[in-house]
């Protein structure tokens, strides 16, 4: 800020004549980006903000101003907040169980001598199948209730009746059908990731370590490989979090009619698209969720400092 | 520049992302199939029949039409009602569609009344069909066909237990029981069992809704017979999770359940899978107030009050639904069995007259309920939740009725004050 001022009289001309430079290439780079995000995502969340106050039944453009009231509706009918429950269910079995099975995949693709490619491949393929094709697979056909459903004929050699996983809540096999059709789903793309991050250890690690005494197998994943996952690790808990929370399509597919098993989302299209077609409350839950998300996230941020970390790299120096 | 100033600029951008990805979700199922659309264009919703040749039977009628180039949206999988919903509000919305009678879509203005085109045939459709399109003293859609539901049977399999046909619900549940094998399953009534809750209620000698528009429904009879269906439901013998549903004649026709509650509609493919081994009742006595019921459902036309073009589209359905006797007739009989709500199409409708199909006709006649358009779907959806809570999932019938009623309330002040 060393520049000469301008004298009092004759105002900054030169800033008249535009934005220039670095402020230009800025603007210049993030100006599309911006409008999109305006019109596609501000917009739509003003538009829901202001429908949230209103009575707005089978219409986008109501016109009876409820107040609160779709607010308290929403918290207050049981629904919206057990599917909060049904996901914090299903997050903390899912985030979890993905994370230990990718990485077992990782370390025993990590380990083959040969044919390494082909099942990289093969683990890796199910990323490409879509949710809802892979939950009419495992509804129709591993974990169909008939007595010819794979599970049902594999159960039936043991003596054991057919069991119905998806129409009965109790007990909660539902939530068998539902992890385990996102387990194969993912776990092969996060393998990938650990694969990636198991590649780029040090080879003197493991040398210096078997000098030291460490005795390879649990002692050296323990000690070596285990924190040298660390950053891989936080990065695959949050991507996995985060794809839990967008879960939609197999609790929607597989869990047709049911009043359980419903995460936010699930609960949200029904309020808002499906038969109701209450756009008031869907908006009001809609604005309670981000909320929500807003509060999660800045908590996140003082407590694991996620998102300080660029600013801290580049402090140290970098590499 | 200063760092501070970089951070911040960082920072929002980064929120920004954020955002978006969460915004993306929002711009799913934005709605396609749909090209330029010149004037002389209709675009046709219709949820998916399982009968094989109805997709092309409809477009043949379509085609046959020549005043305009008609389009047909030919909707799967389980959701038809959320989809013609959404459509419906969008500026993509359907010129014509079918669906039930449902006072909602008169009330948000989504239909036009249609009396000028059904006056002339008023009186050759079934009294019934015509009293339940009519709402606010005006008829607002063609029907094009009836649906009676029954509980099919397997009379082999029943003799062999000996066991009668079951005329009340506790025998239903007996028979059920002693019809399972380790191969077979005693009854399937679909895999959530929200189709026979109607049935149940009216068994139970309750009914939808009151003359006035209250909630009738809610009585301790129906209470009972919910309690009494999560017992069946515990018990083993249903048939549940089955890959095709209560409306597929899979399950009867691959011999996994003895009997089926399904539409009038699979009796031609249980007929050729079993000949002359199935009969059929009215789904049975639920309480002693009550008696044996079934469902007349079916599908009428009705065309949107956002068509591009009202008239031609009404024209449309004048021209198929009601002109076009022959095309109707095929839709009826020749794919699955429905029943022509039109006098003189079901007087010459001889599939229907004889065997199973006039015991069908004759059900249907004695038992059939029709819809009660002011029971709309919310109040559909809501009951189906009574199910889902009180017989799958074990809650105390009585609380999940209230949950209901407060749902139904509301939707019946908001329709009618």
């Amino acid at each position: 800020m060393s520049t000469p001022t301008s004298p009092r009289g004759a105002p900054g001309i030169r800033r008249v004549r535009g934005v220039r430079g670095p402020t230009l290439h800025f603007w210049l780079f993030t100006g599309p980006f911006l409008v999109g995000l305006v019109i596609f995502v501000y917009v739509p969340i003003v538009w829901s903000a202001w429908l949230s106050f209103f009575e707005a039944r089978s219409t986008v453009t109501p016109s009876e101003f409820v107040g609160w009231d779709n607010y308290v509706q929403m918290l207050t009918s049981g629904g919206f907040v057990k599917s909060l429950g049904t996901f914090t269910v299903f997050a903390a079995i899912v985030v979890p169980v993905t994370w230990a099975f990718s990485l077992a995949l990782a370390l025993m693709v990590n380990r083959l001598r040969f044919m390494r490619a082909f099942f990289r491949s093969v683990f890796f393929l199910p990323t490409a199948c879509s949710f809802v094709a892979a939950s009419l697979i495992w509804k129709m056909s591993i974990f169909s209730g008939v007595r010819f459903g794979l599970m049902n004929t594999v159960l039936g050699w043991f003596g054991v009746d057919t069991i119905a996983w998806l129409a009965d809540p109790h007990p909660p096999w539902y939530w068998l059908v539902i992890v385990t059709v996102r387990l194969w789903l993912q776990s092969g793309f996060f393998m990938i990731l650990f694969l990636a991050a198991l590649q780029n250890i040090p080879r003197e690690l493991y040398e210096a370590a078997a000098i030291d005494g460490a005795k390879s197998g649990w002692q050296t994943f323990r000690y070596i490989t285990l924190p040298q996952l660390r950053a891989t690790s936080t990065a695959v808990v949050l991507l996995l979090l985060i794809a839990a929370y967008q879960a939609f399509d197999e609790f929607f597919n597989l869990l047709p009619k049911a009043t359980w098993g419903q995460p936010p989302l699930v609960d949200l299209y029904y309020t808002a698209l499906g038969e109701n077609q209450d756009y008031g409350r869907g908006s009001a839950g809609a604005m309670i969720l981000t909320a929500l998300i807003c509060a999660v996230t800045l908590l996140q941020g003082k407590i694991m400092g996620f998102g300080r970390g660029d600013e801290e790299y580049t402090a140290k120096g970098g590499k | 520049m200063p760092p501070r100033s970089s951070f911040d600029r960082r920072a929002f951008l980064r929120a920004a992302g954020g955002l978006a990805a969460l915004g993306a979700l929002g711009a799913c199922g934005s709605n396609t199939g749909r090209g330029g659309g010149g004037s002389g264009d209709l675009t046709q919703y219709f949820h998916a029949y399982g009968e094989e040749g109805t997709q092309q039977a409809i477009k043949r009628y379509a085609k046959a039409f020549g005043k305009a180039d008609v389009r047909t949206q030919w909707i799967t999988g389980s959701n038809f009602e959320s989809k013609l919903f959404s459509a419906l509000l969008s500026s993509d919305a359907p010129d014509v569609f079918e669906f039930h009678p449902q006072i909602q879509l008169v009330k948000a203005e989504q239909i036009v009344p249609l009396d000028d085109i059904i006056e002339p045939v008023k009186d050759d459709f079934v009294e019934a069909d015509l009293t339940s399109h009519t709402m606010d003293g005006k008829i607002w859609g063609v029907r094009m066909i009836d649906d009676p539901k029954f509980l099919y049977y397997r009379k082999s399999l029943l003799d062999k237990a000996g066991l009668k046909p079951p005329g009340t619900l506790d025998e239903l549940v007996e028979a059920s029981r002693k019809l399972t094998t380790d191969k077979v399953k005693g009854l399937f009534l679909g895999n959530n069992l929200v189709d026979v809750a109607r049935p149940l209620i009216w068994g139970s000698g309750a009914d939808l809704l009151t003359e006035k528009n209250e909630i009738a429904y809610h009585t301790d009879a129906f209470a009972a017979t919910l309690g009494t269906m999560r017992t069946l439901f515990k018990s083993g013998s249903l048939l549940l999770d089955a890959p095709a549903d209560y409306w597929d004649p899979s399950a009867f026709n691959q011999g996994l359940a003895a009997m089926q509650w399904c539409g009038m509609w699979a009796m031609p493919a249980m007929q050729k899978a079993h000949g002359d081994d199935i009969g059929i009742i009215p789904f049975p006595q639920c309480a002693d107030a009550g008696g044996p019921s079934l469902i007349n459902g079916g599908w009428s036309m009705f065309v949107s009050a956002k068509a591009k073009d009202v008239d031609l589209a009404k024209e449309y359905v004048k021209w198929l639904w009601i002109d076009q006797t022959e095309y109707q007739e095929d839709w009826a009989l020749n794919y699955g069995f429905h029943i022509p709500p039109r006098k003189s199409i079901a007087a010459k409708a001889d599939k229907l007259k004889t065997g199973l199909a006039a015991e069908g006709v004759e059900l249907a006649g004695k038992y059939g309920r029709f819809d009660n358009p002011h029971w709309t779907q919310a109040m559909i959806t809501a009951v189906e939740k009574v199910i889902a809570d009180a017989v799958r999932s074990g809650m105390a019938p009585e609380a999940a009725l209230d949950k209901c009623d407060k749902t139904v309330n509301r939707e019946l002040t908001s329709l009618f004050g």
